[in-house]
């Protein structure tokens, strides 16, 4: 009966830790697990979110089971 | 493979060699191509090494995802995605995009909206080293 929760470069380097579960009960949105995860500080409007790494914003439904990350914006291909 | 995420270098022509295109090879009209390079300088600042952060698994979701659409909405004959992740060094190919259709502009068009999407959906991080410092890259160049 657990959320997992990532979090991803700069904000995973800031936060100080890449991985944690969370009990699921009394979690219904992806807010609510970064409330629940990252308590001292709120959820920024730059941070992106996803739930079983399709992206979603921070009123999205959250599961028993489901995997929800947190990371800063993309910075992929080149040039 | 369509979509390929590497830790390794890659020589990106030696992967199109390497290719065969799906579709009825006499069909094909057109290939287009990008390949992306790592630079010495980023933002003004001289750039000695970088590292490439992911999400396993949400990255070949989301690439495989551009694939699809990209292949559908310019009817490509194939597309293929192939882009590094871990330690890099300036010269290394970053990235290699391919798209094989009847015609130029299909193939043009995909190629470009491939690498532009690809840049701000997929779940990729830049991490430069600057001589004794670190940075991480805030936002994309515009091009």
């Amino acid at each position: 009966m657990t959320i997992r929760v990532k979090f991803f470069a700069s904000l995973r380097e800031r936060l100080g830790r890449d991985d944690l579960e969370l009990p699921a009960e009394g979690i219904a949105t992806v807010a609510d697990v970064w409330a629940r995860a990252v308590p001292d500080e709120p959820l920024s409007g730059q941070v992106l979110m996803s739930v079983n790494m399709e992206y979603a914003q921070a009123d999205r439904s959250v599961r028993d089971g489901d995997e929800v990350a947190f990371f800063p914006p993309v910075t992929g291909g080149a040039a | 493979m369509t979509v390929r995420v590497t830790t390794e270098p890659f020589d990106p022509y030696a992967e199109l060699a390497a290719y065969t295109p799906r579709g009825e090879a006499a069909g094909i009209g057109a290939a287009a191509l990008f390949i992306g390079y790592m630079r010495d300088v980023n933002e003004g600042d001289a750039v000695a090494s970088m590292e490439l952060e992911h999400y396993p698994g949400m990255t070949e979701r989301a690439l495989e995802k551009l694939r699809e659409e990209a292949v559908s909405r310019w009817r490509l004959d194939d597309a293929l995605i192939v882009h590094r992740v871990g330690a890099l060094s300036p010269t290394d190919p970053i990235v290699l995009v391919a798209a094989w259709s009847a015609h130029r502009n299909a193939a043009l068009e995909a190629c470009r909206f491939l690498i532009e999407e690809l840049k701000h959906r997929a779940p990729f991080w830049k991490k430069e080293r600057l001589g004794d410092r670190e940075r991480w890259v805030e936002r994309n160049t515009p091009g």
